[in-house]
C-alpha cells in the first residue's frame, strides 16, 4: 500500500516535471534533432498517452514483474537495476561490517572506561566521524592518500584497491553514529541492576559482559536497522563520486537522462528493501529478546 | 557551562559572518580573474583562488550565507507547516488524522535523503528544487512530534476545564496546546540544522542543489574536485568551514538534548 502511494507519487512528479527524455534520447546520440523526429520518439515512447493510463499499465506489467525498458537504450530495467543492486550490495555490505567490526569492541571499551581518558578520544574521533558528511570525507581522503602519499587509485576499479576509500568513506562516518550509539545502549546495561546482583556475587567480569550483550543485542539491531536508510543514501553519494557501477550511480545517470522507468523501478526496489528490512529486524529482535513483546504493550 | 558558552558564540559568529558576508569579504565572489587563476594563499586572498581567479575566501564568506540562511528557511517552513498541521491532527483526531498518519508513513517509508535526491533530480535542479524535497520529508518528522505531544496535553485537566468553560478549540489550540508544543518542537528543530547543512551541500555536491556560479561549500568543493591536485586549497577550505559548522550546530543540538533529558 506504502509503495503503490510512492510510485504513485514519483509517476506523478515525473509528468509535471520538466525536461523531456525523448529529446534527451536524441541529443545523447549525437544527431541534429527536427520536430517531427521527437514527436515521433514521444509517440514511441508512449509520451502523449494520458497519465492515469500510463501508470496503470505500468501497475500491471509491475505485478507481472516487468518493470518496462530503459527509455534511454531500451534495455529491460529489472536485470540493469540487479546488477547495479549487487554491486551496491557489496559497497554496502563492506562499509557495514567494517564500521561493526570496529564499533563494537570500541564502545565496549568506552562503557567500560567511561570518563577516563581512552573514553575521551574515542568519543572525540567517534564525534569528527559523525560529523562528517560522507561526501566531504571521500574528497579528503582522495587528497589525503591519492595525491598526498598516492597509496589508491582515484577513480574506482573492479578490484579491491578501488573498493578502499568509497568503503571508507561511507564507513567511517557510520562507524561513529554506532560508537554513539552502542556506548549509550551498554552504559544503560551496566546501570542495571542485575549487573551490581552478578557482581555482587562475585562473578568473573568475562560472564557479566556476556550477559549485558545479550541484553543489548537487540537494541543494538534496532539502531543498526535504523542506519540502513542512510547506508542507502550514503552509497548513491559515494557511488557518484568514485563512479561505482551500482545503484545510485545507475539512479543519477537515469535522473540527468530523464529516464522515467529506472528512477521508478529504483523507488519501488529501494523501497520494497527498505521495509523487508526493517520487518526482518523487528522479527528477528523478538527471536532475540521474547520479552519485548511484553514490554511494548 | 563554559563549554555551552563557547559553542554558542561560535554559532553566533557563524551567523555573524553569514549576514555580514557583504562586509567582510575583501573581493566578489563572482569576479573572475584570468591573471590569478589558482593562486596559493597568500594576504590579499587568504584562502586562495580557484579555476577562474574567484577568491576562495569571499566565496567561503558568501557560502556561509546561502547554506545558513537555506537550512534556517527550511527548518523554519517545515517546522511551522509540520506544527500546524501535527497539532490539529493531534487535537480533533478522526479523518484528517488517519490521512496525515497515511501520509507520514508513506514519506518515513523511504529513506529520507534517498526520496529527496529523487525528488529534486526530477524537479531539475536549483536551491528551491532541493529544499521543496527537503521539506517534503521533512515537515513529517515535526508533524508526527507536534501531534504525539498535543494527544497527551489534550488529556490534562485544563484542558478539560479551558472546554468546560466555553473556549473554542480554535482558542484552545493556539492559547493552550501550542505554547507547550514549542519548546520540545523547537528543540528538535534546532538538532536537525547540522544534518540539514549536510544535506544541503550534499544536494549541492551533486549538482541538484544551488547552481553553480553561486556561491555554496557543496558545489564549491564539487567544482574544484577536478583540480584537486594544483589548487587543493579550493577544497579544503570549504570543507572546513562545513566541517566547523555542522559540529557547532551538531554541539548545540547535543546541549539542548542533554538539557531536555
Amino acid at each position: 500500500m506504502t509503495l503503490l502511494a510512492l510510485t504513485f507519487v514519483v509517476f506523478g512528479l515525473m509528468y509535471l516535471a520538466p525536461g523531456d527524455p525523448a529529446e534527451k534520447r536524441l541529443l545523447s546520440q549525437g544527431i541534429a534533432v527536427t520536430r517531427e523526429m521527437l514527436t515521433a520518439e514521444r509517440e514511441r515512447l508512449g509520451l502523449f498517452r494520458p497519465f492515469l493510463t500510463r501508470f496503470g499499465e505500468w501497475l500491471f506489467a509491475v505485478l507481472r514483474g516487468d518493470l518496462g525498458v530503459s527509455f534511454k537504450d531500451d534495455l529491460p530495467v529489472l536485470p540493469k537495476l540487479l546488477a547495479a543492486l549487487q554491486n551496491t550490495a557489496i559497497l554496502a555490505g563492506a562499509s557495514l561490517a567494517l564500521s561493526l567490526l570496529v564499533a563494537f569492541p570500541l564502545s565496549i571499551l568506552c562503557a567500560y572506561r567511561k570518563g577516563r581518558l581512552s573514553d575521551h578520544v574515542i568519543g572525540l574521533f567517534s564525534f569528527l566521524g559523525n560529523s562528517l558528511p560522507s561526501f566531504l570525507l571521500s574528497v579528503l581522503l582522495m587528497y589525503f592518500l591519492c595525491i598526498r602519499i598516492d597509496l589508491f587509485p582515484v577513480i574506482a576499479t573492479g578490484d579491491f584497491s578501488g573498493l578502499i576509500l568509497p568503503v571508507l568513506s561511507l564507513a567511517i562516518p557510520m562507524t561513529g553514529r554506532f560508537i554513539r550509539l552502542f556506548r549509550a545502549e551498554l552504559l544503560l546495561q551496566l546501570s542495571m541492576e542485575y549487573v551490581t546482583g552478578l557482581r555482587n556475587r562475585g562473578l568473573k567480569e568475562r560472564y557479566i559482559i556476556r550477559n549485558i550483550l545479550h541484553n543489548a543485542l537487540g537494541h543494538l539491531l534496532v539502531l543498526i536497522g535504523l542506519q540502513i536508510g542512510s547506508l542507502f543514501s550514503g552509497s548513491v553519494v559515494i557511488e557518484t563520486i568514485f563512479r561505482w557501477p551500482g545503484i545510485g550511480k545507475l539512479v543519477m545517470d537515469a535522473i540527468t537522462a530523464r529516464d522515467y522507468p529506472v528512477i521508478q523501478g529504483f523507488v519501488l526496489l529501494i523501497g520494497a528493501i527498505y521495509l523487508l528490512i526493517n520487518q526482518l529486524t523487528d522479527v528477528v529482535m523478538k527471536k532475540l529478546d521474547p520479552r519485548i513483546e511484553v514490554r511494548y504493550d | 557551562m563554559t563549554r555551552k558558552r563557547i559553542w554558542i558564540a561560535f554559532a553566533l559568529i557563524l551567523v555573524g559572518v553569514a549576514l555580514c558576508a557583504g562586509l567582510i569579504a575583501p573581493h566578489d565572489p563572482y569576479e573572475t580573474n584570468a591573471a590569478l587563476i589558482r593562486l596559493a594563499p597568500c594576504r590579499a586572498y587568504p584562502f586562495g583562488t580557484d579555476q577562474l581567479g574567484r577568491c576562495v575566501f569571499s566565496r567561503v564568506l558568501y557560502g556561509a550565507r546561502t547554506t545558513l540562511s537555506a537550512a534556517f528557511f527550511l527548518i523554519a517552513i517545515s517546522f511551522v507547516i509540520g506544527c500546524m498541521i501535527g497539532m490539529l491532527c493531534g487535537y480533533f483526531g478522526g479523518i484528517a488524522d488517519g490521512i496525515l498518519m497515511r501520509i507520514a508513513n508513506l514519506f518515513l517509508a523511504l529513506p529520507q535523503m534517498v526520496i529527496a535526491i529523487v525528488i529534486a533530480g526530477i524537479l531539475g535542479g536549483g536551491l528551491s528544487g532541493a529544499l521543496i524535497a527537503l521539506g517534503a520529508t521533512m515537515w513529517v518528522h515535526f508533524a508526527y512530534q507536534a501531534r504525539s505531544h498535543t494527544y497527551m496535553i489534550k488529556q490534562q485537566a485544563y484542558i478539560t476545564a479551558a472546554r468546560l468553560s466555553g473556549k473554542s478549540s480554535l482558542y484552545i489550540c493556539l492559547y493552550h496546546i501550542l505554547p507547550n508544543l514549542l519548546l520540545p518542537l523547537a528543540t528538535n528543530a534546532l538538532t536537525q540544522i547540522g544534518s540539514t547543512i549536510i544535506a544541503i551541500s550534499g544536494m549541492s555536491f551533486l549538482g541538484i542543489g544551488v547552481e553553480v556560479p553561486k556561491p555554496e561549500w557543496g558545489a564549491m568543493i564539487s567544482e574544484a574536485r577536478a583540480y584537486l591536485q594544483l589548487a587543493p586549497w579550493c577544497v579544503l577550505f570549504p570543507a572546513l568551514a562545513i566541517i566547523l559548522t555542522v559540529i557547532t550546530f551538531n554541539e548545540l543540538g547535543d546541549l539542548l538534548m542533554e538539557k531536555e533529558a
